[in-house]
Parts: structure tokens; C-alpha cells; sequence
């Protein structure tokens, strides 16, 4: 009998299912973070093959930064109804309100989603949270494990991570503390696009090329949405272009593509010389640690 | 062939580790643009004289503060060959708890050496590590070739001590090249400086290596159940299927098994993915498995091949390597995880230590930080085992302290050195 090889996705994937199934016999109320955004469509997908011919046995979570690109949220809702999932939404605003946070100058909500993420996970008492992240976006991901332990402030400690070896993953906590479980983490962005096309996994619109008013600030394409204007001196113009990543509509820019479909975008990714981070995200180029710091308060 | 490969780099401060990963990157043409600009960025205002490729792989602000490596760091980089998943393990503090790990799911250990120094402690400590826990190839990475102007004699020599002590390990494949990673010589292309080598880059190693997969057609199936699923809705009200990821062997429909610890037998009905059903599920993939007989069946339980299961006790003898600051002591109570069950134990005797570096056994009378010893192990019920030699998955398991949720020891059932041990 020729024994069966397996492709790289299917490995992944397999690895994917694996983490899943023991988060959900393991924990007494795990969740699953999803955004709208790519990663965790994929996450999704996962999970629906994990748990079938069942329903994913449990909620998707969305911190909401009031930020959103109208396409994703629309998609966001479609996708729910269609899995008969529950959502539960953390608003940033709701944090604006009460004063638990206050909007910085230049207006980002990302640094602010922390504290709405940290509280959401603690009103609903989740245990363990699903989260999209993979190891090669950034270097102090890099580091992180497929369990990773957070304590009862939420925070995340580099230096003292439990050792994780062969496909054994250590889900022990106390009440009041909880795990961030990230079943993408050897993926990379190239694995995730092969996976939508192979799948045919459908993503928001704003993935693929589109016309936009667009303006350009720090060498970044902003589209102009409630949150994005342009200050005096940034021209505006029609462009066509399509998003790498899907974020605070404030801070997240677009890049000049004219890849339309899954095979197209698949065949740009696979020769583009820019992470996806680096290209289109403010919030990560604030500093060189940028990441570091925000995941040891609790970040994503 | 399979289409990924994973490897655990192992090397001492300064052997050039970094470096190495970094120049693979680069040359493979892996790094983006934008890291590139920020290592050069970085390098520029630290002064140094080349764009130092280390800080690719640097990630943490206090080790790129303090020039060192913290914790395992995962890489990641394809060439038209395959796909490569790298275990960056730092080879100073915690050095063996983050070998170990590294190696745990590795295909290939790639051990540095610094030509300049040659096989030295940590080197036997690294090789003898990858033997432990069952690497299936081990290159011998001799580095720094441009400071012993890349002499043919200096290069045999550290090889054949490498090979003299390797010869004591049961280290299944060597291979050794001669490199200088801060230029790249003999990591993605081939360098002028040694005519007199003859073997493969290292990427050209990697690339072609057969990953080992004898496991899945030698040993009969071994599944461990992780969830059972069951929908319990108007369309499926007796839908039952356990899901799982197959850890050894292939299963198909009408396969004969036998369900541990209730020995019961039944036949597989179906093996199901949300894809459809498979003809033949192999080792890795996750799959949901049905059948014939409604018999009790819960996560933890493991299916096995009726003629060919694993052994089933409450008392084993294993390898561990100990992860705690606190040192182990016998009559210690822990938790074991094991394929996906979890049980009391009790480590109920030391039996003897194993210094890596020498391969010599002393008396154990407790297991420090980073320690190697034999133990006997009691659990509160049965589980399903069989010797890391013979089959990783089902030979693995780690030691958890039920008070602090740390894992306090990675451990291998039987004598994974053989004779040695």
C-alpha cells in the first residue's frame, strides 16, 4: 500500500484541528476572537472542520473598536448567521465612556482594545481565547507558544513561558487567570492565502481590488472613512487598491493592487517583498518593541 | 517527499547560531524588505561594521539589548522545495529545557560548532540531546571555516571527534559541512574557499533530506481520542464520532480495533473528516473515527489496531529531563499528560542520572534544573505506552505540578540512550 503523503496545508491544518479539539475538551469556556479579518476566517474554518458534523461549541468573540470598515462587520454577521454561532462583542466605546480608557491624540483605537479584550474575557469568565496570531508577523510572536499563559492581569511574561514539547499543550490555570490558544501559529501569510484559495474560503471585499479615494500619509494609502480624513496638504485620489490586513480603519492603509480574485492576491503575496505588517500598519511601527510591549500588557 | 520540514538549531553563545539562521533567510531570499531595512537601521546605529543578519532572528528587546537569545524562537521560510519551520534554541541559560524542546518535533538537529574551538562540552551536550529524544538527522554545522582559512584538516579532525562520540549515541544520520555563515559560505550557495568538500549546502541538505515517516507503515494504529463528537440535533440524534489525530500507523474502514483501557474489540465503520469520508487515514491527520458497536468510549481512550496495540500499565520506566527549579525528589506527585490523557503519578524511584557530556550514569538522589535521569513512574490508572524509541508519540509525555500548572519535566518512556543509559 503506497502510503499517502501529506502537503504542508494539510499538516497545518491537521495541526490546527489538533490544538482545537484540546481547547475544547480541556477548558470549561473557551471562545474565539474573530475580527472579520483573514486570520481568523481561517481560524473559523478550522474550527468548523474540527467540531463537524456538530456546530463549534463555542462563542466568537469581536472587540469592536468602533473603527470598522463597513465590509468586514457586514461580513462578520453573514458569516455568524450562517454558522449559528453566538458573538459576543466588547466595544472599545463602551471603555471611551466609562473612562476605563481615553482616546489618544492622532486617534488610533488600537492600543485601547487591551483593556475592552482583558474586560470582555473576564465578564463572560472565558478560559481560554482563540487568537489568530502566527509567528512570523513579528518578532515577539516569534516567541509565543501555541498555549500561552496569562495571569490574572491578562499579561503575558516572555521570560517565563512554559516549555512546550511534541504536541502536548499545558491548558492548567487558576481561576481568574486564562490562556491565549493560537492554532495559526506556524502558518505564514502565504499558507493562509494558499488555504483560502485552496478552500475557497470567502473573506471581505476589501481584500481584493477595489476603487477607493485614497490619500497618502507616511508612505501608507489611507482610505477616507469617518475615521480617516485627510489633514490639509494630503491629496486625495481614486485608486485601485485592496487591503493586506483589516484593523482600525484609522490606522490600517491600503496597498496599490490590482489583484481581484483569491489566485490573483495568492500570486502577489507569493512575491511581495513587505510583511504585511510592515506595509500597512501604523500601530506596529510606532517602535521597534511596539508589539512586545502591547502583547505583555495583554494584546492579542 | 514531504513538502515541510522542521528543524532545531543547538549551538553555544557566540558559535554564530544567529547568524547562521539569518544568512539562510537572506539568501533564500526569505527576509521582506522591511526587516531588512530594520536589521541594517539597528546594525547602523550599534555601529557594527557589516549588517549583522543575527538581528533577524533577535526578538525580544532585552536580548537584543544584551546580544543573547531568551527563549525558543520560531522561524520561517520556503524555497520552491519546501517549507521550513525553524526552532531557534538559545544555547546558554535553560539551555537543555530549551534544546529538549526544540527537538521534540524536530526532523532535523542542526548542531554548530565553532571551527576555531571544535567539539566542546556543550557540543556532546547538544548531540547527545538530539539522541535522546530521537532526531532523525543530525548536521554537524562547523562554522566559522573563514578563521582556520578554511583548512581541509582542521574540519576533519572536529569531524571525527563529532563522529568518535556520536558513534556511542545511536545517532542514526550525520552529515557535516564545513561553513562560514557571516559571508555565506556553504549555507545557500556553495563556497569557493572549500574545493576539497564535496557534500551538499545546507540548504541543498535540507531540501532533499527524506523526512522519516517508517513510523506510519511499521506499527499499527494508535489513536488517541481527543473529543467525542456528538450533535445531538434533529437532523443527527445518534451521530457519535471521536475526533483525534491519528499518532501512528493508518486506519480505514473494517480495520479491527480494540478500545484501551476496556479492552473492548470492535471495527472501525468510518473515517470521517468534514471533507468527507477518507479510504485511508495516516499518521498526523486529524480525523473523526465511527464504530461498528456502541461501546463506551471517552477522551483519553485510545484505539489502537486489535493485533498490534500499545501496552497498557500503571507503572513505566523513563527518561525524563527535569524543568524546575526545584529539584525532583522521589515520592514526588505530579500530573502526566500523555497523548491526550491525563493521570496522577507518583515518580516512585530515581534510578540513576545522566551526565550528556560524558555519557556517564551516577547515583541520583533528586534531579536538578536541566538534569537527565532514569525514574520508575506509578499513575492512578492505566496509560497506553509504548518505547520513545520505537514511536514518538506514543513514547512522549510531560510531567505538570498540579499546584503551579508548570510543566516541570519533558519525559520518554524506556531507555531512549539504549545501552548507554
Amino acid at each position: 500500500m503506497s502510503v499517502m503523503e501529506l502537503s504542508q496545508l494539510d499538516l497545518l491544518e491537521a495541526e490546527g484541528i489538533h490544538v482545537m479539539r484540546e481547547v475544547a475538551a480541556e477548558f470549561e469556556r473557551p471562545a474565539l476572537l474573530f475580527s472579520g479579518g483573514k486570520d481568523s476566517i481561517v481560524m473559523v474554518k478550522l474550527a468548523e472542520k474540527a467540531f463537524w458534523p456538530g456546530k463549534i461549541p463555542f462563542p466568537l468573540v469581536h472587540v469592536d473598536t468602533g473603527h470598522n470598515f463597513e465590509e468586514v462587520l457586514a461580513f462578520r454577521d453573514r458569516r455568524v448567521a450562517e454558522l449559528g454561532a453566538r458573538l459576543v462583542v466588547g466595544l472599545v466605546q463602551d471603555d471611551i465612556d466609562a473612562g476605563r480608557v481615553h482616546e489618544i491624540p492622532g486617534g488610533l483605537r488600537n492600543p485601547l482594545q487591551t483593556t475592552t479584550l482583558l474586560r470582555t474575557i473576564e465578564e463572560n469568565r472565558f478560559d481560554a481565547v482563540f487568537g489568530g496570531a502566527r509567528r512570523d508577523e513579528e518578532k515577539a510572536r516569534a516567541k509565543e507558544r501555541f498555549f500561552s499563559f496569562r495571569d490574572a492581569f491578562g499579561q503575558w511574561d516572555p521570560k517565563n513561558q512554559r516549555p512546550e514539547l511534541w504536541n502536548l499543550y499545558n491548558g492548567k490555570h487558576n481561576p481568574g487567570e486564562h490562556i491565549r490558544v493560537f492554532p495559526l501559529s506556524n502558518w505564514t501569510e502565504l499558507d493562509i492565502w494558499r488555504y483560502i484559495v485552496r478552500e475557497e474560503i470567502a473573506i471581505p471585499s476589501i481584500y481584493y481590488a477595489h476603487e477607493r479615494e485614497v490619500f497618502e500619509r507616511d508612505g501608507m494609502l489611507l482610505g477616507v472613512t469617518a475615521v480617516s480624513q485627510p489633514k490639509p496638504g494630503e491629496t486625495v485620489t481614486t485608486r485601485t487598491v485592496r487591503y493586506r490586513t483589516v484593523g482600525d480603519a484609522s490606522c490600517t492603509g491600503a496597498v496599490a493592487s490590482p489583484a481581484a480574485t483569491p489566485a490573483e492576491v495568492l500570486a502577489e503575496v507569493a512575491v511581495t517583498r513587505l510583511t504585511e505588517r510592515g506595509a500597512t500598519r501604523a500601530d506596529d511601527r510606532a517602535s521597534e518593541a511596539a508589539m512586545e510591549d502591547r502583547k505583555k500588557e495583554g494584546y492579542f | 517527499m514531504s513538502g515541510l520540514l522542521r528543524f532545531a538549531t543547538a549551538g553555544s553563545v557566540d558559535d554564530g547560531k544567529s547568524t547562521l539562521i539569518g544568512r539562510l533567510l537572506y539568501d533564500s531570499k526569505s527576509v521582506f524588505a522591511d526587516q531588512l531595512e530594520a536589521v541594517e537601521k539597528t546594525s547602523a546605529d550599534r555601529g557594527d561594521d557589516y549588517t549583522n543578519l543575527a538581528l533577524l532572528t533577535d526578538g525580544l528587546r532585552a536580548e537584543r539589548e544584551q546580544g543573547i537569545t531568551i527563549d525558543v524562537a520560531y522561524r520561517y521560510f520556503a524555497t520552491p522545495a519546501r517549507t521550513f519551520i525553524v526552532a531557534d534554541t538559545p544555547g546558554h541559560v535553560q539551555y537543555t529545557r530549551n534544546m529538549v524542546t526544540g527537538a521534540s518535533t524536530a526532523d532535523v538537529a542542526l548542531v554548530l560548532v565553532d571551527a576555531r574551538k571544535g567539539v566542546i562540552e556543550q557540543t556532546r551536550r547538544h548531540a547527545s540531546l538530539s539522541a535522546l529524544l530521537r532526531v532523525p538527522h543530525v548536521v554537524l554545522a562547523v562554522n566559522k571555516m573563514d578563521l582556520v582559512d578554511f583548512d581541509e584538516a582542521v574540519f576533519d579532525g572536529i569531524v571525527k571527534d563529532f563522529r568518535d562520540f556520536a558513534a556511542k549515541l545511536n545517532l542514526p544520520h550525520v552529515v557535516a559541512i564545513p561553513m562560514a555563515a557571516l559571508q555565506g559560505d556553504n549555507i545557500v550557495n556553495r563556497s569557493e574557499s572549500t574545493p576539497w568538500y564535496d557534500g551538499p549546502t545546507l540548504l541543498d541538505f535540507l531540501e532533499n533530506v527524506p523526512v522519516d515517516t517508517d513510523h506510519i507503515g511499521t506499527l499499527g494504529a494508535r489513536f488517541p481520542v481527543q473529543y467525542v463528537i456528538r450533535p445531538m440535533s434533529v437532523e443527527l440524534p445518534d451521530y457519535r464520532g471521536y475526533a483525534g489525530t491519528l499518532a501512528t500507523g493508518m486506519l480505514k474502514a473494517g480495520d479491527e480495533v480494540v478500545v484501551l483501557p476496556s479492552g473492548r474489540r470492535t471495527t472501525v465503520s468510518a473515517v470521517e473528516t468534514a471533507d468527507g469520508p477518507l479510504d485511508l487515514a495516516v499518521a498526523r491527520q486529524a480525523v473523526t473515527v465511527r464504530l461498528t458497536d456502541e461501546v463506551d468510549v471517552s477522551r483519553g481512550d485510545m484505539i489502537a489496531a486489535a493485533d498490534d496495540a500499545p501496552r497498557s500499565t500503571q507503572e513505566l520506566e523513563a527518561t525524563i529531563c527535569w524543568m524546575a527549579d526545584a529539584p525532583l525528589v522521589p515520592g514526588r506527585r505530579l500530573l502526566m499528560k500523555h497523548t491526550t490523557r491525563t493521570v496522577k503519578a507518583i515518580v516512585s524511584a530515581l534510578l540513576d542520572t545522566l551526565d550528556v557530556t560524558n555519557l556517564e550514569s551516577g547515583d541520583a538522589t533528586q534531579l536538578g534544573l536541566n538534569d537527565i535521569g532514569r525514574v520508575t513512574i506509578r499513575t492512578s490508572s492505566p496509560v497506553f505506552v509504548d518505547d520513545y524509541n520505537v514511536d514518538r508519540a506514543t513514547g512522549a509525555f510531560v510531567l505538570i505540578d498540579e499546584a503551579t500548572g508548570a510543566t516541570v519535566a519533558a519525559g520518554m518512556v524506556g531507555s531512549t540512550l539504549g545501552g548507554n543509559a
